[in-house]
Order: structure tokens, then C-alpha cells, then sequence
């Protein structure tokens, strides 16, 4: 599979007149492998820390699939989830939970693979509906996953072919136990197995086209 | 003057200048006509400045395996008089090649690529036609010919969680209200 041209290494011409190299997969992203971050010194700052990321759960509004328009409902006044601290927002920079809603073809995956390493520490993953789970009505599909946790580290599933919005409620309530509780610790486990994610990230996508860690 | 009369006498004029089969009657304001592929630019041109079929609905094609053929639908719309007039193509499923009509309905290129990498049909000249359209890095033989297993590839490419296991509702029940076998 040929790069595409605008990925590959070339000499470009800017606007006031300077010829200069620019190197896309190298020049705008930083090289250093991510590092686990490590608790607060003392357990009680810590949870203290845990405490106000459980009350301040950012959601990236990525709908990979069907599981998006459950999060419509969710953000009205009907369920009105930012009564409990949970909000949309549009960049992964502003994020801490990517939920994946839905089915995740390869194609998709590698955007969502890209946002998630945007996303901020600590951050965490929600698998939504059967697809994320086992593949769901896709299990016999040609471009779809079937397990979302070999590629990104899942904190939580909800079950469901939808699941519906209290469902949802119910899955930050029980995020919000998990990260107060500190077991919120999927950014670290995916630093730690980085390069198993990695393996099983390029076996499904096959024209890796993007730094193996996107900052 | 009903639909279906207008529909038959469209036909009856087509007959009488293209080599086309006979009539396929879906509803009264759809059918479908066999044309062979040579005459095919010739029909679409002639059902576009004369007959008025202005709007190309979708081109989509049908695998058929056992034949040894692909099966190109051209849908064609006239919005005066709202009916949809389809024409079927026969294309040999060797190496099959396909003349382009982007020409003629530009919005005809995006069909054609997206058939080029779903069923692996040719269309020379078509614009972009090689580029990726949906898929992303694919090795295999075009996923939507019939001859493509699908199962098979999941398995051999995705893993899938253990402990997935289907249960045949018939038997479930069976097992369910009459556990001793009666």
C-alpha cells in the first residue's frame, strides 16, 4: 500500500517565499513513548484527586456507531446528564472518557485510536452495546472488531443492543465508583502493555499510516 | 393514462429502436429491462434526452455466482412523470469491465468506484476509480462477491471473546419445556 502523498517527506515552499523540508509522520509529533503517571504521594491527596475526576467526567463526542444517538437524549433536559458533572465536549484535548458507541469498523478504530491518545491523563474508555463486547450483530463482519479491549483498555462495558439511557446513567454512576475507588486505570494499563495494544492495533489495520503514538 | 400503461408504451418504443428483453413489472411506476452491454450508453442517452429519465437513481451490482455474471442495475428516474425505469446489464464475472458513464451522470464516478472495490467490476477511464472509497488497506478478493467468506475472514483476522455461543431457538425450547426428551 503506497503512503499517501501528503504523508510522505517533501520540500514545500512557504508564504514568504522559503523553501523548507517538512516531514509530516516525524515533524509534528513528539517521539517519546508515554510514560505511566505515577498516584500522588500520599493516598489521601490522591483520592482527593480521584474524587474531583469522578465528579468531572468530559466525554469526547465521537459517535462511532449506532450507540451515538443514545447520547442525544443524554445531553437534553429528559435525562440531562450534566446534572451529574458529565458533559460533551467537541476535541479529544478537552476529554477524560472516550465512550465507544457502538460497532467499531477498522477504519473507524484507527480515529478512535488516534483520539484516544489525545485525550489528556487520566482518561478513561466505556465499551457501549454488544459490539464493543463480542462484536454484537457483527460477529461475522469483514470490518469490524469484535473485542474493543484488545486495542484500547476498556474501564467499563454496558451491555445492550442499545442499551438506553438510564443504562448509560448507570454506567457513569458506576465509572465515577471505579475511578473514586482508583481502579480508573486504563491510561496506565495501555502505557504498560503498550506494545501489545500496538501488535493488535496493526494486525487489523493494514495501511498504518500514523506515528505509533499520536500526542 | 395509467402508470403502467405509460410504462408499457415506453417499453414498446425502446423495442422498436434497442435490442432490450422484456419488461419486468416491480409496481406499476418501477421496471426492469435486460440491455446488452453494448448498447447499453445508447439506451441511457436516448432514455435521457427523450424520454425525459433525467435522474440516475443508483448503480449497483448483483453477484450472481452460479451464472458465472455480475449484474449491473442502472436506475433511472423521470420526475415529470415519477416513474423508475431500471436496466439490467449482464457483465461475464471474469475479469469484469464495464464501460464508464460518468459522462453522462457525473455522480455515476462514486458508484463506479465503490463497485471497482466492492465487487472488483472495472470501469476504464472513471474518475479516482483506484483510490480507497470505504475500505482502508484491503488484501483480500473484493468483499462483496459471493465467493468471498465472510465468516471465515473475521475469524482468521478479528479475535472474538470466548464464550460466544449460539443457541438454535427451536432446540432451546425444546430443551427448555421438555428437558426429559418427551
Amino acid at each position: 500500500m503506497a503512503m499517501k502523498p501528503e504523508l510522505m517527506k517533501r520540500m514545500v515552499k512557504g508564504p514568504d517565499g522559503l523553501e523548507f523540508e517538512v516531514e509530516p509522520l516525524r515533524d509534528y509529533y513528539c517521539e517519546a513513548p508515554p510514560t505511566v503517571m505515577p498516584a500522588a504521594y500520599i493516598k489521601i491527596v490522591e483520592d482527593l484527586f480521584n474524587w474531583a475526576r469522578a465528579e468531572s467526567i468530559w466525554i469526547l463526542g465521537f459517535g462511532t456507531g449506532c450507540g451515538a444517538i443514545e447520547m442525544r437524549p443524554l445531553m437534553t433536559p429528559r435525562f440531562d446528564a450534566y446534572r451529574y458533572g458529565v458533559q460533551w465536549r467537541p476535541t479529544p484535548r478537552q476529554a477524560n472518557l472516550f465512550i465507544i458507541s457502538g460497532y467499531l469498523s477498522t477504519k473507524t478504530l484507527k480515529r478512535a485510536i488516534r483520539a484516544y491518545e489525545q485525550m489528556q491523563n487520566p482518561k478513561y474508555v466505556i465499551g457501549l452495546g454488544s459490539c464493543t463486547i463480542n462484536g454484537g450483530m457483527y460477529w461475522d463482519s469483514y470490518n469490524t472488531i469484535k473485542r474493543l479491549d484488545d486495542y484500547l483498555p476498556v474501564d467499563l462495558y454496558i451491555a445492550g443492543c442499545m442499551p438506553r439511557p438510564e443504562a448509560l446513567l448507570s454506567g457513569f454512576m458506576d465509572l465515577k465508583k471505579l475511578i473514586r475507588a482508583g481502579k480508573g486505570e486504563g491510561a496506565n494499563k495501555y502505557v504498560e502493555n503498550f506494545d501489545w495494544y500496538k501488535a493488535n492495533q496493526k494486525r487489523v489495520i493494514h495501511d498504518w499510516d500514523m506515528p505509533d503514538y499520536n500526542w | 393514462m395509467t402508470t403502467l400503461t405509460i410504462m408499457r408504451e415506453l417499453h414498446t418504443r425502446l423495442k422498436a429502436l434497442f435490442p432490450v428483453g422484456e419488461l419486468t413489472e416491480q409496481r406499476p411506476a418501477l421496471g426492469f429491462v435486460t440491455v446488452p452491454k453494448e448498447h447499453l450508453r445508447t439506451t441511457l442517452m436516448h432514455l435521457r434526452v427523450k424520454e425525459g429519465f433525467t435522474h440516475l437513481v443508483l448503480l449497483t451490482a448483483v453477484d450472481w455466482l452460479e451464472e458465472g455474471q455480475f449484474q449491473l442495475t442502472y436506475l433511472l428516474s423521470n420526475r415529470p412523470l415519477a416513474i423508475d425505469l431500471g436496466l439490467r446489464v449482464m457483465l461475464p464475472r471474469d475479469a469484469a469491465t464495464m464501460e464508464s458513464i460518468h459522462d453522462v451522470w457525473p455522480t455515476a464516478a462514486t458508484y463506479q468506484r465503490e463497485l471497482r472495490e466492492m465487487f472488483g467490476i472495472d470501469f476504464p477511464g472513471s474518475p479516482r476509480l483506484h483510490e480507497e472509497f470505504i475500505l482502508e488497506g484491503w488484501k483480500d478478493i473484493p468483499p462483496y462477491r459471493r465467493d468471498f467468506d465472510t465468516l471465515k475472514y473475521a475469524n482468521e483476522s478479528y479475535s472474538q471473546r470466548p464464550g460466544r455461543e449460539t443457541h438454535d431457538p427451536a432446540t432451546h425450547m425444546k430443551q427448555q419445556l421438555y428437558p426429559n426428551g418427551r
